[in-house]
């Protein structure tokens, strides 16, 4: 049906640029910002930077690339099929998790390793013996148990992944499926979709984020935390899949691919930025109705106090507009959700914004003031984009678009909201 | 709300597969159909049958700003002007506080309004009545209402029904709007049959 796609010069000329001034950007940081210097609190504030630029880029690409593994996983147990005309989309992007996962857990195993109590607090042992609450907490948070934990869970995302990746590659060269066999194709598919979930619902949406994220503010804690983060890390992996869907489309790939399916990417990424929204508001009221010292904190690093407002002001209020009101008025309309071009403005839009969400989840706690939003941190972004087109467009001239066999392809192509 | 008395030529369809081209063979002869009464919602008929995107959605847009706008305002004046309290130090002009009752209500007025508007769309009412062209529309029959204009002949379009596959074709004299009373000002009742 598809011939194999071939990639644009643009698309290599643009990955290629966004690679080497990731790249730059990541040699200015190890030459100019003394990443192995003394690592004591607001000591030596650009090479807390540095670490902390990695931490958020890598976590945030990384679960971003994960989510789309997620989407395939929840589509198949719910025995979706709209999703069949464009799933090599999906399956393209989360075949970067081993990859962005390894980078992920190098940068994660400097900082533990490395000693970065600037990063993590709870890293410094002699903190934490006349801390009453850390020393409470070190059972969890400690590396011998981050080690084990993240390498376990980023292992497990791999594994699963790869399997329903591999599912879905076999079926191209299966023929036709009777329907004996397409059932059995089906019931693997749900099995393994349903083992990813699991563990997706113990990683991503509970342990994963209180080891790597909320731990950088140690003291604090939040219930509502991991859900907040998986709905951030969804909504820019649909938005992701959004880009991806459009760019082929518009390359006159994914011939089945219409209006309809657009209107459900859409759908579904208003309906999860509503529900990030959700989350953060319920994290944020909870905390300012209590009142509590302890929690508050939090927020006082980020929007000061009535008195004082503090450095991450706007950008708090930023996150809001980005991520809330942006998706919320413009993607409300059923003739915007149909729009190509908007809705590439709105993928963009979103993944910007809620990458906006994890910088202001991560640098507050660890440099209180002393964050910048400088070509330094955009181009380690960069660089991670360029990975991801890398791994993308690697992944798409190796395979079939079209995954022509799936018992659902019928379904897709008639799809009609 | 009354539309008058009309004529119309009914036909009865069992199959969608027959519906579809006879849908779009009697509009395409120049037919006004009426509306088509179908026992579950038929997937594309309303693209068939041309009729214009709905616009309840803008009525629903607009009832929510409605609550929105109505939780805010009548949160705000009590809290601020009409009896303001002191509630553990915190400002009286409290808005976190205030959103979970401001989605509430936004969701509230969109959803009742929506469906008060739904209704009166469709003239569906406690007591109010409407003309059933076929009662196997409830059961297991898509009805077509043709309407009849002065210059319709009713023989041709029968037959032209006919060779489109419709069944029962009848002609019956409706009211095309609704009322409030009983059906036996409109139609002879069971009970009224002979040999009831």
């Amino acid at each position: 049906m598809n011939q194999q796609f071939e990639l644009p010069g643009a698309y290599k000329k643009w990955t290629m640029a966004l690679l080497i001034a990731g790249v730059l950007a990541l040699l200015w940081g190890l030459i100019m910002y003394h990443p192995t210097a003394h690592a004591g609190h607001g000591e030596n504030v650009n090479s807390t930077r540095f670490w902390a630029v990695l931490l958020q880029n890598s976590t945030y690409w990384l679960l971003t690339v994960n989510a789309s593994m997620f989407f395939i996983c929840v589509t198949t147990m719910a025995h979706g099929g709209w999703q069949v005309a464009f799933r090599r989309v999906p399956e393209a992007i989360s075949s970067l998790v081993p990859i962005l996962g390894a980078i992920t857990l190098i940068i994660l195993m400097c900082i533990v390793f490395g000693g970065r109590t600037d990063i993590y607090h709870w890293l410094d042992k002699e903190a934490v013996a006349h801390d009453k609450i850390l020393k409470g907490k070190e059972g969890f948070l400690n590396p011998g148990f981050f080690l084990i934990a993240s390498t376990v869970s980023i292992g497990l995302w791999w594994l699963l992944g790869q399997k329903m990746r591999k599912f879905s590659l076999e079926s191209d060269a299966m023929g036709t499926m009777d329907y004996e066999t397409g059932k059995k194709w089906v019931w693997k598919n749900t099995v393994w979709a349903s083992l990813f979930t699991v563990v997706f619902g113990l990683t991503v949406a509970s342990t994963t984020p209180w080891l790597w994220l909320m731990s950088l503010d140690a003291h604090w804690y939040s219930t509502m935390y991991s859900w907040y983060t998986f709905a951030s890390t969804f909504v820019s992996g649909l938005s992701l899949i959004g880009i991806f869907v459009i760019y082929l489309r518009n390359q006159n790939q994914l011939e089945y691919v219409t209006d309809e399916h657009l209107h459900d990417i859409g759908k579904f990424i208003f309906a999860f930025s509503i529900f990030w929204t959700y989350l953060w508001f319920s994290q944020y009221m909870l905390i300012w109705y209590s009142n509590q010292t302890e929690e508050t904190r939090y927020f006082i690093d980020r929007i000061g106090t009535a008195e004082k407002s503090g450095p991450y002001h706007g950008l708090f209020f930023l996150n809001l507009i980005l991520n809330f009101l942006c998706p919320l008025i413009i993607l409300m309309k059923k003739s915007t959700k149909r729009n190509w071009t908007l809705m590439l403005f709105m993928c963009i839009l979103v993944i910007f914004g809620q990458w906006i969400n994890f910088y202001q989840m991560v640098m507050p706690g660890v440099l209180h003031e002393n964050a910048q939003l400088m070509p330094f941190e955009l181009g380690i972004a960069a660089l991670f984009i360029g990975i991801i087109m890398w791994g993308v467009g690697r992944y798409i001239t190796r395979n079939s678009l079209l995954a022509k066999n799936n018992p659902y392809l019928k379904e897709s192509m008639i799809h009609h909201t | 709300m009354a539309g008058g008395r009309k004529k119309f030529v009914v036909g009865s369809f069992s199959d969608e597969k027959v519906l579809f081209p006879a849908v779009k063979n009697v509009r395409k002869a120049g037919y006004k159909i009426h509306d088509v009464y179908t026992p579950f919602p038929i997937h594309g008929l309303d693209h068939a049958l041309g009729i214009r995107e709905t616009s309840i959605h803008t009525a629903g847009f607009i009832y929510g700003t409605l609550g929105t706008a109505t939780a805010l305002g009548f949160i705000s004046w009590i809290f601020t002007k009409s009896w303001p309290l002191n509630i553990g130090g915190k400002p009286h002009f409290a808005l976190p506080a205030w959103i979970p009752i401001t989605f509430e209500l936004t969701v509230l007025f969109s959803a009742i309004g929506m469906t008060l508007t739904f209704c009166y769309l469709c003239t569906l009412a406690p007591f109010v009545k409407k003309h059933h062209f076929s009662l196997r529309a409830t059961d297991d029959k898509f009805v077509m209402a043709i309407e009849c204009t002065p210059n319709t002949s009713e023989a041709e379009l029968q037959g032209f029904l006919n060779s489109a596959g419709a069944e029962d074709i009848n002609i019956q004299e409706a009211e095309t709007g609704w009322w409030i009373g009983r059906y036996d000002t409109e139609q002879k009742l069971y009970r009224d049959e002979v040999g009831f």
